[in-house]
């Protein structure tokens, strides 16, 4: 299969505007004629949905929660970038699009990239418009802070919510054509299935998770905004339902996944305290801004962290890296932070934590100043743990967080399936091997307000679709498919739980597929993961009935996906010979222990083809040329 | 520690429940609360028994998702916090725990602890929005807001949509989340256009869902997990006057025939 992105020639400033005056349009008196699925209502589906529907098209939004308002999006805290440069220091779209492509050690396409943090100034406009109430000066203009190692303030956020903020601006305006009636929404309905007629995407098939109806939908055009996978670690930061369902059966019926294994931890999350932990919780990155990571200079040294004097600790970060100190990107203080406590120098009880202490900018900045900037944050904190970051340092250990590996897209998002798109985190396509603190939230609502819309049209004006309905074959196939996965899962009646595999599937993925990977380690794992699946088969325990609400049941189908995606993040991370962002090797490191990639032998996209079940799947490559941003050795020294 | 545990149980369709007791052993005061929960699932799974429902997806407190009573409190004991973020530490060794669904008439029970909170979304869909189509506003900067009024928008904003206030209202009045909603949109210029509109069309639409009347209780702002002061009803109170003075006519007869429930899109 040849990979063909579709990315437009030119001047990367004018590709954009070109592409969309090449692109095709719909007669606005035809776009009524017709349906789109979009399964989705996060900032990706929720705005692509708004959007779609004011342009007159019918669409038909799916999404597993009760409410559209609570899509995983909301629970973004820190912000949200773009490059307004209205701080003056320097910004620029260029710049924002250069940070942007190196952050992701260059594993991501150019062109996207450059798209993204253009459309980046239209986004805050339009949520502003919306009444997303971003933190304000004192004049009346819009604030911005430092972010995630920027070193411009390009970052716009409402407190601490403004994943939260930026998603009810778009479900408000998903609400508005809700009540246009241009959009019908499906809540409680998870999607299990694609459908592809011809050669092209003409449908999903449902189960209503109150009644277990499972029902086919019929459309033009099916658009992906289902999220990212980091759920199939079991310990998050993700929700508990983010899943990958959506985008796992798609690539079974043949589109294809790109970087699988290209996942972030974020490092700086609340600690595990035991066996019953549900989810990793977050605490914004922002606070690396003011406070000072350190550990004790001593193994073993278990005195409470107030009663070690400073000559006795150690600011490692502040230490190897002192131009950017606590301030480093995402992988590189997640991987040290690691590597500290895997010597022996974790704080905490299970010894796997550091600490991020406040106590210097408290004494510099005041109580009152850091109240003001982080107030939620610490009480989240102390809610949490008991304990008060005022007075003792907050302990933080790393977590997954983010999956930059999805459905592989072209230059218009529409995935190796005709008719198929994907967009925000559901897809591959601009954050390379690892991602920017920010740039999620910009992502979600550049694909779903300013892309999706436009390419869309491409497609449907330029394809005469065939009349099919739910009686055709495909999706009465696919209904059967789905039926029968169900009816397997509620008759196995074995002795364990879902969360018991799950919980191991993770803990595997963790251990050799996490921050640090190795040839030796991702072997061993690929020969486990199908054992385990194999129990899972055999001896899974799924109550109840599949015609009621059952929680244990949709569990269950979603785990049984991570095992087989587990198994091709580990391939994907075995094959990748070299470490770049988030992927790193530890065969291949400087002499300083940095990422060490090989621009010459893997600077491609790396796409799975979905070869049946047992077999291997085919890595398709897409090379990726870097004509603007020169690949360099990433240093944070 | 060890806690007992009396949980509304109430099959899928059927019109009554009843409270079950369930054992909860060996609890970790760093468990949540919905941990706890999950724990006591496991055991029952193992046993053959059925777990409980509850709803939940973020675990941080800011999806809306969770929510049900814990001794007659909506998401128990601890001021502004939602059940996910509670924590056993907050309880003692020996306690007994109710634990029941939000119990409104606009809410119905699905099953357990799970209710229908679709009526929420009807009241956004009839005006609680800026009618701004994308790509059509201008420059972020074009109209300053002053931090004061940002500030207080987002108080207002900071809303989840859990329906604790409905749940604590001794009327069930949806008033504390409908006058959120028009006072975030009401404190900033952009919202300015249609604020009149919005407050009848939501008002009106607040009072279709079956959603009793407030009367100034003011359970809602002591159980909402964002502290959301209830001067927000006050706000909603005096634009839905107003505009009914000046502006009621047009959206009042034109798209709300009285006494039909309005469909609002949802499945
Ligand atoms: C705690 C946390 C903090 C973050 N903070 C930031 C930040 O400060 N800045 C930033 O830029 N990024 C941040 N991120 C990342 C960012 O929030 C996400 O990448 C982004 O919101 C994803 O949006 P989305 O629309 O692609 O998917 P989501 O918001 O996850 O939405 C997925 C949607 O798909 C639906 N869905 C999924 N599967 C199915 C199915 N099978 N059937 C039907 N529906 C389905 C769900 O119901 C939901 O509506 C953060 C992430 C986390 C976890
Ligand atoms: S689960 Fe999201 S608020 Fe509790």
């Amino acid at each position: 299969m040849e990979l063909d992105a579709k990315i437009p020639s030119g001047p990367i400033e004018k590709r954009w505007e070109r592409h969309r005056f090449n692109l095709k349009l719909v007669n606005p008196a035809n776009k009524r004629k017709y349906n789109i699925i979009v399964v989705g209502s996060g900032l990706a589906g929720g705005s692509a949905s708004a959007t779609l529907a004011e342009l007159g098209y019918n669409v038909h939004c799916f999404f597993f929660q009760d409410s559209p308002r609570r899509a995983h999006s909301i629970a973004a805290q820190g912000g949200i970038n773009a490059a307004k440069n209205y701080q003056n220091d320097g910004d620029s779209i260029y710049r924002l699009f250069f940070d942007t492509v190196k952050g992701g050690d260059f594993r991501s396409r150019e062109s996207n990239v450059y798209r993204l943090a253009e459309i980046s100034l239209n986004i805050i406009d339009q949520c502003v418009a919306q009444g997303v109430p971003f933190a304000r000066e004192y004049g009346g203009a819009l604030a911005n802070r430092s972010f995630g190692g920027a070193q411009v303030s390009r970052t716009f956020y409402a407190r601490g919510q403004t994943g939260q903020q930026l998603l009810l601006g778009a479900y408000q305006a998903l609400m508005r054509q809700v009540e246009a009636g241009k959009v019908k929404l499906y809540p409680r309905t998870e999607m299990l299935d694609l459908v592809v007629i011809d050669g092209r995407a003409r449908g999903i098939v449902t189960r209503n998770l109150i009644t277990g109806e499972i029902r086919s939908h019929v459309a033009d055009a099916v658009v992906l905004g289902t999220g990212g996978y980091g759920n199939a670690y079991y310990l998050s930061t993700n929700a508990k339902g983010s899943n990958a369902t959506a985008i796992w059966r798609a690539y079974k019926r043949g589109a294809l996944f790109a970087n699988p294994c290209f996942t972030q931890i974020h490092p700086t999350c609340i600690p595990v305290t035991g066996e019953y932990q549900s989810k990793l919780t977050l605490m914004s990155e922002s606070l690396r801004n003011d406070g000072r990571i350190w550990v004790p200079l001593k193994k073993g040294d278990k005195r409470a962290a107030n009663e070690i004097p400073h000559e006795e600790r150690d600011y490692y970060l502040e230490r190897r890296y002192p131009s950017f100190g606590n301030l480093v990107p995402r992988d590189v203080a997640s991987r040290n932070a690691k590597a500290i406590c895997d010597e022996g120098r974790g704080v905490g009880e299970s010894g796997f934590g550091v600490y991020l202490d406040f106590a210097d900018a408290i004494h510099r900045l005041g109580r009152h100043t850091i109240e003001e900037r982080y107030g939620n944050l610490f009480d989240m904190y102390r809610s949490i743990t008991g304990e008060d970051p005022y007075n003792t340092p907050m302990r933080i250990y790393p977590a997954i967080h983010y999956t930059m590996g999805g459905l592989w897209v072209d230059y218009n998002l529409m995935s190796t399936i005709p008719g198929l798109y994907v967009i925000g985190e559901a897809n591959f396509s601009d954050h390379g091997a690892n991602r920017l603190g920010a740039s999620a939230l910009m992502q979600g609502l550049a694909d779903g307000y300013f892309v999706l819309p436009y390419t869309i049209g491409d497609y449907l004006a330029g394809t005469k679709l065939d009349k099919t309905g739910t009686d055709h074959p495909a999706f009465q196939e696919a209904e059967a498919n789905v039926r029968c996965i169900t009816d397997r899962l509620l008759k196995v009646n074995g002795t364990r739980t879902v969360d018991s595999f799950h919980r191991e599937l993770g803990k595997l993925l963790w251990e050799y597929c996490g921050m640090s990977r190795t040839a030796e380690g991702l072997k061993y794992a690929l020969g486990k993961i199908p054992e385990l699946r194999e129990q899972f088969w055999k001896d899974v325990k799924v109550l109840g009935g599949s015609k009621e609400l059952n929680q244990s049941l949709e569990k269950a189908g979603r785990v049984a996906d991570y095992f087989e995606l587990g198994e091709l993040i580990c391939l994907d991370a075995l094959t990748r010979n070299e470490s770049c962002g988030g992927h790193f090797r530890e065969e291949y490191q400087t002499a300083d222990g940095e990422a060490l990639r090989n621009d010459e032998d893997y600077s491609y996209a790396a796409a799975w083809q979905y070869q049946g079940e047992g077999v291997e799947p085919v890595l398709h490559k897409e090379r990726l040329e870097f004509e603007y941003v020169h690949p360099s050795q990433r240093s944070y020294k | 520690m060890n806690v007992t545990l009396h949980v509304w149980r109430q099959k899928q369709g059927a019109g009554k429940g009843r409270m079950v007791r369930y054992e909860a052993r060996n609890v970790s005061e760093d468990m949540s609360f919905l941990e706890m929960l999950d724990v006591v699932n496991e055991e029952l799974i193992e046993k053959g028994e059925e777990p409980i429902a509850f709803d939940h997806d973020c675990r941080e407190g800011i999806c809306g998702m969770c929510g049900f009573m814990i001794n007659g409190v909506a998401h128990g004991p601890v001021p502004g916090t939602t059940v996910c973020e509670l924590h056993m530490r907050h309880f003692k060794d020996g306690d007994d725990l109710y634990i029941e669904p939000w119990r409104a008439r606009a809410f119905p029970v699905i099953k357990d602890l799970v209710v229908n909170r679709s009526a929420f979304d009807r009241i956004i869909a009839a005006g609680g929005y800026i009618s701004v189509s994308t790509g059509s506003a201008p420059d972020g900067n074009a109209i300053p807001v002053p931090k004061e009024k940002a500030e207080r928008a987002m108080d207002a904003a900071a809303c989840i949509g859990c329906g604790a206030c409905v749940a604590a209202c001794p009327n069930a009045a949806a008033a504390l989340f409908t006058g959120a909603k028009i006072t975030h949109l009401a404190m900033l210029p952009q919202g300015a256009p249609e604020r009149p509109q919005r407050a009848l069309k939501m008002v009106l639409q607040m009072k279709e869902e079956m959603f009793g009347h407030c009367t100034n209780i003011g359970e809602c702002e002591a159980v909402c997990p964002k502290q959301i002061s209830i001067e927000v009803i006050a706000r909603m109170n005096h634009d839905f006057i107003r505009a009914s003075w000046s502006e009621r006519e047009a959206p009042y007869r034109a798209d709300q025939p009285a006494g039909e429930p309005s469909a609002g899109g949802c499945q």
